[in-house]
């Protein structure tokens, strides 16, 4: 089995009354995708919040690479190598594509900002948007350009919450690919919505509802656990 | 004077300066709580409500109550007058975005004083009190005048907090208050409830001005010390909390009142000024937290 | 280039300037270059950071009584003064930073135009040594700055020039610096900033010094120029001020600063002459500003047809 990067132990987060993450127990194993999926308001972004410490657990332990980080602000643990996208885009809309990658590349201390950020562009293939103001690129063009922030950060893990919303089918089919090459260098945890995104990338899931793990394991233990089936791919069924 | 009379002078001067502040901050308070509205150009209304009682009461013959009288009630409606088309005009098409309306209400602020100035003058100017009965305690005599103005601001502050709670169209902001989107869903007109909330919040500026000029005087550039002792009221009382405004004025008006009589005003407004900047910086919600 | 070949031909033109104005404008350049320094400090922090402050008259104050008390007072050489008056303008900017800075938006507004009262009042109530609202003439003899006499226009206007100079470079290195991104990234989107590593009460506190630096050495120019210090330039029209001449002049624009503040010093000079209620201009300049031009004229520019503008 390989080391465990990122763990939380027994964490927990209300809000008001709400208690939106119950106690969970989660490692993510250098190297690997994991898909933490479930239904919404299952409490996904608020867990990974904690991670990336933009809010602050009420109770629990998280550790990255064997260190305690609890209590570490959240720009701290960017530079300890855990970067963030978020659910709903978050650039720079006023600056140029390269502007919002060079200030990635340049937090994480690049020498050469262009060679940085080029690289990171190439790998979302946007290199030739890079003179364009990020306000008006398209919406999908929008999150690949958060994820080649992310890319940029040089992370040792990186947390995707929700990439694929909004993107074109054809645009998918490259985004998968491209998460694939990030491993093992880079270690991943995918939000996603998208089931055969998560069934196609996903080493292990985890599935939230309700704030607590309902259960995790390979695609295909998740695929056939009934409690699964009851709370999540049922709804999502019944949705779709 | 022995010292428990002077202090006691002190207390009923405060209390004054206390029923005068209540009203403006009131005023400061509903504008921020309802539209989220930091208005600067609050003093300027005030200021704006004393120049036009003096100049009312110039024009209106007869006894001196009754122009004092016709100005308590022309001053605030013009000042009302301004304040919506101010709205309307200025602050409606900023989107009550919160720094450009702090910016616009600046540019405001300039132009109603140095309006002022133009039409006005640059001198102070008195406005008779309506009646003169003297209060004769043991020890001094104190204003009826000034007990008057004490009552009449209970009374008023009564008024709006009736208004707010009991009638329709105090409903009306209080749900606008809570959510601009979900008012506007209910068939609320948001645009002619943030109007009418500037415009009553201006008048209760110029009503307490138009309580306080038979004390004071008015001049162009009256407005600055209510509008900073407005500010220090509301940011003590809790940023848009009424109850907590009424309580903060109280504090801040009866404490200034004593402090200005023993010690030097500039030192207690240093003091003031720095005191409640860090209540803002440590305690945003305010010393007394409660929202109402 | 072009943008250098830009501020170099700005430079020349006010150079010529001040050859062929009579003296009366001439030395209207000179304050004019000084405020706009100012300014430049303060489009720093507002303009390309997005921290709205109504407090910086404080700052400037800070640097025009560090310098003029101490020539004053003490009899310190003009050019010390002058270099501790900035230092001061930036210590002060720390000490208000620390605190002010734990909030943001419109509370930091409120604190900082307070703190800057604060600083007002502390100048009138210790008027022994400020001379308080009358403030303090500094004389001929206080104010010879590395045997320029400062009294007379000529050297006035080049030591405010190389001030400007000065400033100019420095604002542009600045803005064009890794740092500089991070300004406008804290502008653009603070969470973001965050999320990628920045801390930005630290960012912002270096943002805020720079700034100070800026405005407190144009304050201490300013004493040492016209050679006087007053109350009123701590008082909040000074705070208002350098805003409007970056929002006249266009935000985040370098040269939009000395723009505004060149125009907006013209404009209330004119009126001036016509009425004694001449800060209506400014007034109605501001209102108009928000509403209707809000990029400024050169930030408008920039957007029409110079992208390049720095
Ligand atoms: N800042 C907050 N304040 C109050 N409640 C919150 C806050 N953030 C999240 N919640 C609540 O916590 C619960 C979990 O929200 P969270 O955003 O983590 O869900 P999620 O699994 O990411 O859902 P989705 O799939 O819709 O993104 C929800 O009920 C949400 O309303
Ligand atoms: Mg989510």
């Amino acid at each position: 089995m390989a080391a465990v990067i990122l763990s939380a132990t027994g964490i927990s987060k209300s809000f008001g009354g709400l208690c939106a993450v119950d106690g969970v127990d989660f490692a993510l194993e250098a190297g690997e995708i994991h898909a933490l999926i479930g239904p919404n308001g299952a409490g996904k972004t608020t867990f990974v919040s904690l991670l990336s410490g933009r809010i602050t657990p009420d109770r629990g332990q998280i550790t990255l690479g064997g260190e305690e980080i609890t209590r570490l602000p959240a720009h701290q643990r960017v530079r300890e190598g855990i970067a963030y996208t978020f659910q709903i885009t978050s650039i720079y809309p006023g600056l140029s594509v390269f502007d919002n990658v060079a200030l990635a590349a340049q937090a994480h201390g690049a020498k050469d900002l262009h060679a940085a950020v080029q690289a990171a562009l190439q790998r979302v293939n946007m290199a030739d948007l890079a003179a364009q103001q990020a306000a008006t690129l398209s919406y999908g063009h929008q999150r690949l350009l958060e994820v080649a922030m992310g890319l940029a950060l040089k992370p040792r893990v990186l947390i995707l919450d929700e990439p694929t919303q909004g993107l074109a089918s054809g645009e998918i089919a490259g985004f998968v690919a491209l998460v694939r090459s990030l491993v093992p260098e880079t270690t991943v945890l995918l939000i996603e919505h998208n089931m055969d995104v998560v069934m196609d990338l996903a080493q292990r899931i985890t599935v939230l509802n309700h704030g607590q793990v309902l259960a995790r394991g390979t695609a295909t233990e998740i695929r056939a656990n009934r409690a699964v089936q009851a709370a999540y791919l049922g709804v999502e069924d019944a949705e779709g | 004077m022995a010292f428990g009379p002077y202090l006691l002078l002190a207390l009923m001067e405060g209390l004054v300066k206390a029923a005068v502040l209540a009203l403006t901050a009131v005023g400061l308070s509903l504008v921020f709580g309802v539209m989220r509205v930091v208005n600067v150009a609050h003093g300027a209304f005030f200021m704006l409500g004393a120049v036009l009682a003096y100049t009312v009461a110039q024009y209106i013959p007869g006894p001196a109550a009754l122009g004092w009288l016709a100005a308590l009630v022309i001053a605030p409606m013009i000042v009302a007058a301004i304040a919506a088309a101010a709205d309307t005009l200025v602050l409606k098409r900023l989107n009550y975005d919160p720094e450009a309306t702090i910016v616009a209400t600046i540019g405001l602020l300039y132009i109603l004083e140095q309006a002022a100035l133009s039409f006005f003058g640059p001198d102070a100017r008195p406005v008779e009190a309506p009646f003169t009965l003297r209060l004769q305690l043991p020890w001094f005599g104190f204003s009826g005048y000034k007990l008057f103005v004490i009552l009449a601001a209970i009374a008023i502050l009564l008024a709006v907090w009736w208004f707010m709670t009991r009638t329709r169209a105090g409903l009306v902001m209080r749900a606008t208050q809570v959510d601009r989107q979900t008012a506007r869903a209910f068939g609320i007109d948001v645009d002619r409830v943030y109007a009418g909330v500037f415009a009553l919040g201006a008048a209760l500026a110029a009503i307490a001005a138009v309580l306080l000029v038979p004390i004071s005087q008015s001049h162009y550039l009256m407005g600055g010390d209510p509008l900073l002792l407005s500010f220090i009221v509301v940011i003590i009382g809790g940023l848009g909390s009424l109850r907590g405004t009424v309580v903060a004025a109280l504090i801040i008006g009866i404490s200034d009142g004593v402090i200005s009589m023993f010690y030097s005003p500039t030192l207690a407004k240093i003091i003031a000024t720095a005191a409640v900047a860090m209540v803002l910086v440590f305690r945003p919600q305010g010393l007394f937290g409660a929202r109402a | 280039m072009k943008s250098v070949a830009l501020h170099l031909g700005v430079l020349v033109l006010l150079v010529v300037a001040q050859f062929l104005l009579p003296s009366y404008h001439a030395n209207n350049l000179s304050r004019i270059l000084v405020l706009a320094v100012f300014a430049m400090g303060y489009n720093i922090a507002f303009g390309y950071s997005g921290l709205l402050s109504l407090g910086h008259a404080l700052l400037f104050a800070a640097g025009m009584y560090g310098a003029g008390m101490l020539v004053h007072h003490a009899g310190t050489a003009a050019l010390l003064a002058l270099l501790i008056g900035t230092l001061a303008g930036g210590i002060m900017a720390t000490l208000v930073g620390l605190l002010a800075l734990r909030t943001a938006g419109v509370s930091f507004m409120i604190v900082t135009l307070m703190f800057a009262q604060v600083g007002f009042l502390t100048i009138l109530y210790f008027n022994g040594v400020t001379g308080g609202d009358e403030g303090i003439a500094l004389t001929a003899p206080e104010r010879q700055f590395i045997g320029l006499d400062l009294t007379q226009d000529a050297p006035r206007f080049w030591v405010a020039l190389v001030l400007f100079v000065i400033a100019l470079a420095a604002n542009l290195a600045l803005v064009r610096s890794r740092f500089g991104r991070v300004m406008l990234a804290m502008r653009e989107n603070e969470e973001r900033s965050r999320m990628l590593g920045f801390n930005p009460y630290v960012v912002k506190l270096q943002i805020l010094v720079i700034s100070g630096l800026f405005s407190g050495a144009a304050g201490a120019a300013y004493a040492l120029l016209f050679g006087y210090i007053g109350g009123s330039f701590a008082s909040v029209q000074y705070s208002i001020l350098p805003m409007l001449y970056v929002l006249l002049g266009g935000a985040a624009t370098v040269l939009g600063p000395l723009l505004g503040a060149g125009l907006m010093f013209y404009l209330i000079d004119f009126a001036s002459g016509l009425t004694s209620a001449y800060l209506m201009v400014v007034g109605a300049a501001l209102v108009a500003l928000v509403l209707f031009a809000p990029k400024g004229i050169l930030g408008t520019i920039r957007e029409r047809w110079l992208p390049w503008l720095p």
